[in-house]
């Protein structure tokens, strides 16, 4: 007790304020800054700072060609926003493993949303890109349906320092040769398309066999193709010819008609959207389907199908083999539970578009939970190499050397039976993700730099 | 010579659908003086006539999809199924048939409540208003289309028994392998007969020679007393019912949207210029020729020697008309040539 009194006394006032001082300069300059939130404060663009809400944008088709997937994404976000700020059923937040998300917004932040028209043209992408950066303060961009609309908008958003989710982007280009820091695909590739086919197309219809292949003349049709081509050849199927024809063609009938005394036995339409339906719809007019050649039926290959497309190409599109992202006819939980939110919000199920943008949002929100921060290198940090599940693809990575998600690949067929008129694809096979990986460095290109 | 065959036939299809069109539109600048951009829009609105056409005779009951357990959805089974069974399915199969009686009411409706409540508020503005203005109206029309149907392309399926191919080959002694669409054939024959057909009406009947008296000299017809006016009217009304039926019959070639009449629009306009503005004749032969042009092009065999040649062809047999004949392959002397 004695000690006790002896000890305070030696201490004056004076030392102790002199002691409390010096230990708070000490512990302000050593304890790690990322105990506290927001602690990048300082520089990165559009830091919502103490404000209760962040902004996101979704820059997906509103008008255009691919006006009707542009609706299906922007669909899908709202459908996420609403489960990421603890409203609705919840979704694949009910799913997905790990998870730092918890329903509260972003880091205790309200998310909310500005939309924006891609028109699904470059330049007017990056104009409205540029217009939710500069003038709306997002923090993300993210959507659209096109590969050259998803380059150029992920150029635009590394100069800026903004992070892009992708949309529907299949290009092998996009995570290849264009890759960026900033922009991150879940959406598979045209790579990942032959790859998954090859073996199936193996199976169905034998190692000999002539392909004859009509390619959109831009960098998806280019890259499909080119993956095609490596694949099939592979099997020993022989190219008979690969013939590019311009985007929008409406009339495919000139670019059908050698193909019918080409002495292929395989039609490969390296085609999507508007395209695709058309040039199937011709093809099968021209009794493809019904012809044998070299002892074999004709067949038709779409390497990129979507249920959209499969509506547009009606009865036309039944036994035609192709491969998708995803399909609402999964039966994992993730699938699941998104379906059931989309369906009871809207009536009908959700296309592979709209599941890539949804789960897109959900990814990068999670990342910004666990990097306790919306500073976007440190939230880049938390999406390289991030592996997830419970979203419908399986076993999920977001691979840190390209930022490309690597899950399995499905193999579909048009659905000879359809029990409704949204059972359009038949999943014929559930392609492992080993199959459809491959050395990122074959497609070259580099990421750059974590701070622009 | 099998491929070459196939490609006249191509081109002759592809011909015929640019010749309705530049009828169309070579019958409204010869009359009214008015260079018509709306009219690929009314091409489009033609096909269209056939998707409504097939969305009320396929108007369903709904039925609960139990197939669908994670949601309340809905099947479609359509009432004329329902009331009518085999009737309801065969009056639903032949619905593009069906669908030109449609059309014809409607378009001549569209073409004279189009002329009457905007054109012809056009008729002495320069050309460039008109260009302008009809654009405009375009761009209204395929939003308006847009927003009711959406934007992606909508399948409308030829009868049954016309889906396949005709064997032409061995028609024409060149093997069974050579066969061709019915349906592509049959839209030949049909722009073949609405030709003539127009040809006729102008050629043969009385109220065809006074409109072309008129395309002549309108103010010498009006002094005799006759509502030239009236009559050219009615000339728009038709020139639409004309582009609407190409419009109807193109749907189960090119599954219809809403961009449709603008991809044709371009190429109309080209063929207008090569084949002469304001000669009906000119218009369906280099429809016909630019066709063909376009289908031979497409050969790999002349894309190895040059290479994109296809998508240009069009344009530069444009530039060398325009250059070596500045009226057009059968233009009047002195019409667009200054």
């Amino acid at each position: 007790m004695n000690d006790q009194k002896k000890m305070a006394r030696d201490w004056s006032r004076r030392q102790i304020l002199k002691a409390s001082a010096t230990g708070a300069v000490l512990a302000a300059s050593s304890s790690p800054m990322f105990f506290v939130k927001d602690a990048w404060a300082a520089n990165f663009r559009n830091n919502p700072g103490n404000s209760s809400s962040v902004t996101l944008g979704f820059n997906v088709p509103q008008t255009g060609a691919y006006s009707d997937e542009g609706a299906d994404e922007l669909r899908a976000y709202k459908l996420a926003v609403q489960h990421l700020n603890g409203e609705g059923d919840g979704g694949m937040l009910n799913t997905m493993t790990p998870k730092s998300l918890t329903g509260n917004g972003i880091l205790g932040k309200k998310v909310k949303f500005v939309t924006g028209d891609t028109q699904t043209k470059s330049d007017a992408a990056r104009a409205s890109a540029k217009r939710m950066i500069e003038k709306d303060g997002v923090l993300m961009v993210t959507g659209g349906s096109s590969s050259g609309v998803a380059i150029a908008v992920q150029g635009l958003c590394q100069e800026n320092g903004i992070i892009f989710m992708a949309g529907l982007t299949h290009s092998n280009d996009t995570t290849g040769k264009d890759k960026k820091r900033y922009g991150f695909r879940h959406f598979f590739n045209a790579y990942m398309s032959g790859a998954a086919l090859g073996p199936v197309l193996e199976k169905e219809y034998g190692n000999e066999r002539k392909a004859y292949h009509l390619t959109a003349d831009y960098t998806w049709g280019w890259t499909q193709e080119e993956s095609m081509r490596k694949f099939t050849e592979a099997l020993g199927w022989q190219t008979s010819k690969a013939v590019k024809t311009p985007v929008g063609a409406g009339d495919f009938s000139q670019y059908i008609t050698p193909v019918l005394n080409s002495g292929a036995d395989v039609l490969v339409l390296n085609h999507y959207g508007k395209d695709m339906i058309n040039s199937l719809t011709q093809a099968v007019q021209f009794g493809l389907r019904d012809k044998q050649v070299n002892g074999k039926n004709f067949e038709i290959v779409v390497p990129l199908f979507s249920r959209l497309m499969a509506q547009g190409a009606g009865s036309n599109i039944k036994g035609i083999l192709g491969s998708t992202n995803w399909n609402w006819s999964l039966q994992d939980a993730g699938s699941q539970a998104f379906v059931k939110s989309f369906g009871q919000a809207y009536g009908f199920p959700p296309s592979m578009a709209a599941h890539t943008c949804y789960v897109q949002t959900l990814l990068y929100a999670n990342a910004c939970e666990m990097a306790g921060t919306f500073n976007p290198p440190e939230v880049i940090k938390s999406l390289e190499g991030f592996s997830f599940d419970g979203m419908g693809n399986g076993p999920t990575e977001y691979r840190a050397s390209d930022h490309q998600c690597f899950k399995n690949v499905l193999v579909v067929r048009g659905n000879m039976n359809p029990s409704s008129q949204f059972d359009l694809l038949d999943v014929v096979q559930e392609v492992p993700r080993s199959q459809v990986e491959y050395d990122p460095a074959i497609f070259g290109g580099k990421l750059g730099p974590y701070t622009v | 010579m099998d491929s070459i065959f196939l490609q006249i036939l191509n081109g002759l299809d592809k011909g015929g659908a640019y010749a309705l069109i530049a009828l169309g539109l070579t019958l409204v600048f010869g009359t009214l003086g008015v260079v018509n951009f709306a009219h690929g829009a009314i091409f489009m609105l033609g096909s269209f006539c056939a998707v409504t056409t097939q969305n009320l005779l396929t108007y369903s009951k709904k039925v609960k999809d139990e197939s669908i357990t994670y949601f309340e959805a809905f099947k479609e089974v359509p009432y004329l199924e329902i009331w009518w069974g085999d009737t309801g399915s065969f009056i639903i199969d032949y619905k593009v048939p069906f669908s030109i009686l449609l059309a014809i009411p409607v378009m001549l409706l569209i073409g004279l409540a189009m002329e009457r409540g905007l054109i012809r508020h056009f008729y002495n503005r320069p050309h460039a208003d008109q260009i302008l203005v009809t654009f405009g109206l375009a761009i209204v029309i395929q939003e308006i289309v847009k927003s009711i149907y959406g934007a992606n392309p909508i399948p409308v399926q030829a009868p049954a028994i016309v889906a396949g191919s005709a064997s032409i080959g061995s028609w024409i002694g060149l093997g069974e392998s050579v066969v061709y669409p019915w349906w592509r054939l049959i839209y030949l024959a049909n722009a073949l007969v609405v030709i003539s057909a127009v040809f006729s009406f102008l050629k043969f009947t009385t109220y065809g020679m006074v409109v072309r008296a008129g395309m002549q000299d309108r103010e010498t017809v009006g002094l005799l007393g006759i509502d030239i006016q009236r009559r050219f009217t009615v000339v728009f009304g038709m020139a639409s019912v004309v582009v609407g039926i190409a419009g109807v019959m193109y749907t189960p070639i090119l599954s219809p949207d809403y961009h449709m009449g603008m991809d044709f629009l371009v190429l109309s306009f080209v063929v207008v210029v090569v084949g002469g503005m304001g000669s009906l004749e000119g218009a369906v032969v280099a429809g016909f020729m630019l066709g063909i042009l376009q289908s031979f092009a497409a050969m790999n065999e002349i894309k190895s020697i040059f290479p994109g040649i296809d998508q240009i062809i069009v344009y530069l047999v444009a530039v060398i008309i325009l250059l070596t004949r500045p009226r057009g392959l059968m233009g009047r002397k002195g019409v667009m040539e200054d």
